[in-house]
């Protein structure tokens, strides 16, 4: 329902930062059709099986590109993936973001770059999607809490994004910031964590053509519990590492600070590769509760890289993925 | 104080308590039936259940205190029955974990008792709650004697490992445990207090 809330707030954006009216006014158009469509498909998706096919749920997206990403996946339902989120800044409990993110306002919004790179600054979002090719990629997610979805994500290769800034020699890493903004986010309102959210990559993870910046899922604009307007996912990690609402992106020489590291660092490693063979400290990772599956079941078996080794086995040849897990 | 001992006694009232404390096993039954416990209901049953063995702990042991406080001497009927719905919670929250997190893969739970500390200490507390139970009889009362007393006194042990079990579990967000480890705090530091005559 937060697609609908979204305030509309041009007058606050300088009109050189509009891409364009046309564009402009065809995001807004989204926005205004979805109202109609994710009503209808947030009362379907009650009833609709687990495997339903993302088209059944509606499309906001003009022009959306499918792409053989997961052809075949079971998809996890728009309600479970919308409504059991790991979002502190929302609250820490699953139902919280769902609850707490209703006002969340998500537009105007700008992302500045930083570090070492040619083109660094702020740019409004509005200017970053002009140039991305909007396409559609079913993956698997894997928490590190031990229970997995299947989404299918609209958005654009992360990749073809960052090499627009146009990064220079000296940036190995990358880092993304969430928005820290505690009026709005009431979970940053108590220091569970250090806020603003880090977390970041290395630039070859980055630049893997498997990472992916989210702005919708389900063929819905992105809905603020799970991380609007932006966010990123990198399916064979485990799911924090997938920064929600991003602001900013700073490319750097040194490791990036991650925020779960710095809580926790015996429990959760920069790399956060999901492994079946390194546990967490204080509960296996070997298997995983499939979100919608029968609870009868046994629970599934967590593969390494989260199946996805072909692609990105090789970013970590000779590793220790103990040591650097 | 006659009249009110009366009303409490009734007959009527025992039975109420006890169908209040099978309250919360009803209603996540009828949640699991009407699929009606979330994306990941396993999750969220042995959640509940550990939560009400927590709760029914701290309710049992807020009894003396309150009997004390309050004068409501009457109390002491409720406290065996408290004391055993604690181990209904408790059991139902090791069976949910077993049956729904390692679905009775022996080799798998003694494993995860073994290398994961926060349930090693859970599992103590239940071990130590399985005696505490048997002995809940009349016929064990008066056969133990004064061992009787001693023996229970291991509730504080469980509660206090109990508290340990939740905050080793909790990622970053320590809110409820904490507010659970005051009040355990205050009926504790009670019992220290009348003992030492602080």
């Amino acid at each position: 329902m937060s697609i609908i809330i979204k305030s509309a707030s041009k007058q606050n954006i300088k009109s050189s930062e509009i891409t364009s009216e046309t564009d402009y006014f065809n995001r807004r158009e989204f926005i205004k059709k979805s109202g109609i469509l994710v009503g209808a498909s947030w009362a379907g998706g009650l009833s609709l099986p687990a495997s339903a096919k993302s088209s059944e749920y509606g499309n906001d997206f003009s022009n959306l590109k499918k792409t053989p990403y997961g052809k075949g996946e079971k998809l996890t339902s728009f309600k479970d993936a919308t409504t059991y989120n790991n979002f502190y800044e929302f609250g820490t409990g699953k139902k919280d973001p769902a609850k707490n993110a209703t006002q969340f306002k998500t537009d105007p919004w700008s992302i500045t770059v930083a570090g070492e790179a040619n083109k660094t600054g702020t740019f409004h979002l509005e200017d970053i999607l002009k140039h991305a090719q909007i396409e559609e990629r079913i993956y698997r997610f894997r928490c590190v809490e031990a229970w997995s979805m299947v989404v299918p994500w609209v958005g654009f290769s992360l990749a073809d994004m960052l090499k627009r800034f146009g990064p220079t020699s000296k940036a190995k890493y990358v880092q993304f910031d969430t928005l820290f903004d505690p009026q709005q986010m009431p979970g940053q309102k108590r220091r569970v964590l250090d806020w603003p959210y880090r977390d970041g990559l290395r630039i070859d993870e980055a630049m893997n053509p498997l990472a992916f910046m989210a702005v919708g899922l389900y063929g819905h604009d992105m809905p603020n519990q799970n991380g609007a307007p932006i966010r990123l996912v990198i399916p064979w990690k485990y799911g924090f590492k997938n920064i929600k609402s991003i602001v900013k992106i700073t490319f750097m020489e040194h490791e990036p600070v991650c925020t779960w590291n710095v809580t926790a660092p015996k429990e959760y490693g920069f790399y956060s590769n999901v492994n079946p063979l390194v546990d967490h400290p204080r509960w296996s990772q070997a298997t995983e509760r499939v979100l919608g599956s029968n609870f009868w079941e046994p629970k599934a078996k967590t593969k390494i890289y989260n199946g996805y080794g072909e692609q990105v086995a090789h970013l970590y040849k000779g590793m220790n993925l103990r040591k650097y897990f | 104080m006659q009249i009110k001992e009366k009303i409490f006694s009734a007959s009527f009232l025992k039975p109420l308590i006890f169908i209040l404390c099978l309250l919360p096993f009803t209603l996540l039954i009828l949640n699991a039936i009407n699929n009606n416990l979330g994306p990941n209901p396993a999750e969220e049953m042995i959640r509940t259940l550990g939560n009400w063995g927590i709760y029914f702990l701290l309710i049992g042991l807020s009894i003396s205190p309150a009997r004390k406080v309050f004068k409501l001497n009457w109390l002491i009927r409720y406290r065996r029955m408290i004391g055993l719905f604690t181990f209904f919670y408790v059991s139902l929250h090791f069976l949910s974990y077993i049956w729904f997190d390692q679905f009775f893969n022996v080799d798998e739970i003694i494993k995860d008792i073994i290398k994961r500390p926060f349930i090693t200490i859970g599992f103590i507390c239940y071990l130590l709650l399985v005696p505490l139970a048997f002995t809940s009889t009349n016929g064990m009362m008066k056969r133990l004697k004064k061992n009787w007393g001693r023996l229970h006194k291991l509730v504080y042990l469980v509660s206090m490992l109990a508290l340990l079990h939740y905050f080793m579990m909790i990622k970053a967000d320590y809110l409820v445990p904490s507010v659970l480890l005051v009040i355990l705090s205050l009926l504790l530091g009670y019992r220290v207090v009348l003992k030492f005559k602080i």
